[in-house]
C-alpha cells in the first residue's frame, strides 16, 4: 500500500506501521528532509536517537538533525561547525568594534566636559562683574571684559 | 595525524569494531588508539559506514578537518541529544543579535555626542566630527533556507544559511510539512 507512508518508509521502501517513529517528523510531502538525514546519519541511527528521547522532544531533535545534515551536505568538510566558527569570529569582531566606539565616546565625553568647564569659567566671571541686587558693583570679582569686545 | 595500522596497536576505530586494522585503514590517521571516545561518539551518531562514505568523498587533505568536525558534532549530540550543535549555534546567534543592537546604540550615542559637541561649542570652532564606526551589519543571506518552516531573516555566511533563534522550529514557526526548496 503506497498511500499513507511517511517519507522515511517510502525512502526505505517498507511498510509504514501505525507506530512508525519517523512519520510525525518526516512527512511524505517533504522527501528531501529524510533523504538528507538518512545520507548523513543513517535511518537506524536516527531511529535510535528519536526513540531515546521522550515524545515531546522528538520534533525538535528531528529538526536539528535535519539542519545538521543539511549543513554537512552543503559543506562536507566542516558541516555546521564551520558556522560556529564564523559566529565566534563575528562576535569577536563586534566586541572589538563596540570597545572602539565606547572608547571614542569616552574621549568625546572627556573633551566636551573640559570645554563646558572652560565655558562656565568665562560665564561665571561675567555675571559676578555685574552689580548685585542692590546695585552695588561686585568689586571682588572684577574682570576686564573689554578684550571680549575688541 | 597518527597511523597505527602497521606495527602498533590498531586504531581506535578498528579496536572498537573489533577488526584487523589493515595498512591504509581510512580511519587510522584520524582516530588514534589513545582517543577511543572520539570514535565511539562518531560511531554512535553517524555510524562507521557513513563516516567511511563521507571521507571517501573528500580529498585526503580535507579529511582531518572533516573528522574533527564530525567528532565535534557527535560529541555535541551525545551531550545534547535534542539540539546537538544547533543549540550552540542558536546561542551564538543570539549573542550576535545582542551585540548588533549594542553596536547600533553605541553608534547612535557617538553621533549624538558629536552633534551635541558642535552645538555646545557655540562660538568655538566645531570639533572634527568623529567617524561613526560602521557596525557589523549582517546582510540577510541570499541562499534559501532549509525546508521545515524556518522563516525570518538570516545572517550571511559564506556557504550556508544561519537560523535565527526566533525562527527555530521549536518556536511558534515550526512546520515539519514545509516544502522542499530544492536549493541543494
Amino acid at each position: 500500500m503506497n498511500s499513507g507512508r511517511c517519507a522515511a518508509c517510502k525512502h526505505l521502501r517498507r511498510r509504514c506501521p501505525s507506530d512508525c517513529v519517523f512519520s510525525p517528523y518526516f512527512p511524505a510531502n517533504n522527501p528531501r528532509r529524510f533523504a538528507y538525514v538518512h545520507k548523513i546519519y543513517g535511518a537506524s541511527n536516527v531511529g535510535k536517537i528519536l526513540l531515546d528521547l521522550p515524545v515531546n522532544r522528538r520534533a525538535e531533535a528531528a529538526d536539528s538533525l535535519y539542519y545538521e545534515a543539511y549543513c554537512r551536505i552543503k559543506d562536507p568538510v566542516y558541516g555546521c561547525v564551520g558556522l560556529i566558527t564564523i559566529l565566534h569570529q563575528q562576535i569577536h569582531n563586534a566586541q572589538c568594534q563596540l570597545a572602539r566606539i565606547q572608547a571614542e565616546i569616552g574621549a568625546l565625553s572627556t573633551q566636551s566636559q573640559s570645554e563646558v568647564q572652560q565655558f562656565q569659567q568665562v560665564e561665571n566671571v561675567g555675571p559676578s562683574f555685574l552689580p548685585d541686587q542692590n546695585g552695588v558693583p561686585n568689586s571682588t570679582s572684577f574682570y576686564d571684559l573689554s578684550t571680549w569686545f575688541d | 595525524m597518527s597511523s597505527s595500522s602497521s606495527y602498533n596497536s590498531p586504531c581506535a576505530a578498528c579496536k572498537f569494531l573489533r577488526r584487523k586494522c589493515i595498512p591504509g585503514c581510512i580511519f587510522a590517521p584520524y582516530f588514534p588508539p589513545e582517543e577511543p571516545q572520539k570514535f565511539a561518539n562518531v560511531h554512535k551518531i553517524f555510524g562507521a559506514s557513513n563516516v567511511t562514505k563521507l571521507l571517501n568523498e573528500l580529498l585526503p587533505h580535507q579529511r582531518e578537518d572533516a573528522v574533527n568536525s564530525l567528532a565535534y558534532e557527535a560529541e555535541a549530540r551525545v551531550r545534547d541529544p535534542v539540539y546537538g550543535c544547533v543549540g550552540a549555534i542558536s546561542f551564538l546567534q543570539r549573542q550576535v543579535e545582542r551585540l548588533q543592537k549594542e553596536l547600533d546604540a553605541a553608534n547612535a550615542d557617538l553621533i549624538r555626542f558629536a552633534c551635541n559637541d558642535i552645538q555646545a561649542a557655540g562660538q568655538l570652532p566645531p570639533p572634527a566630527a568623529p567617524q561613526a564606526v560602521a557596525s557589523t551589519h549582517m546582510v540577510p543571506a541570499q541562499q534559501p533556507r532549509p525546508a521545515g518552516g524556518w522563516g525570518g531573516r538570516f545572517y550571511q555566511t559564506p556557504s550556508f544559511p544561519v537560523i535565527p533563534y526566533s525562527s527555530m522550529p521549536w518556536n511558534d514557526n515550526y512546520n515539519p510539512h514545509g516544502g522542499v526548496d530544492g536549493s541543494i
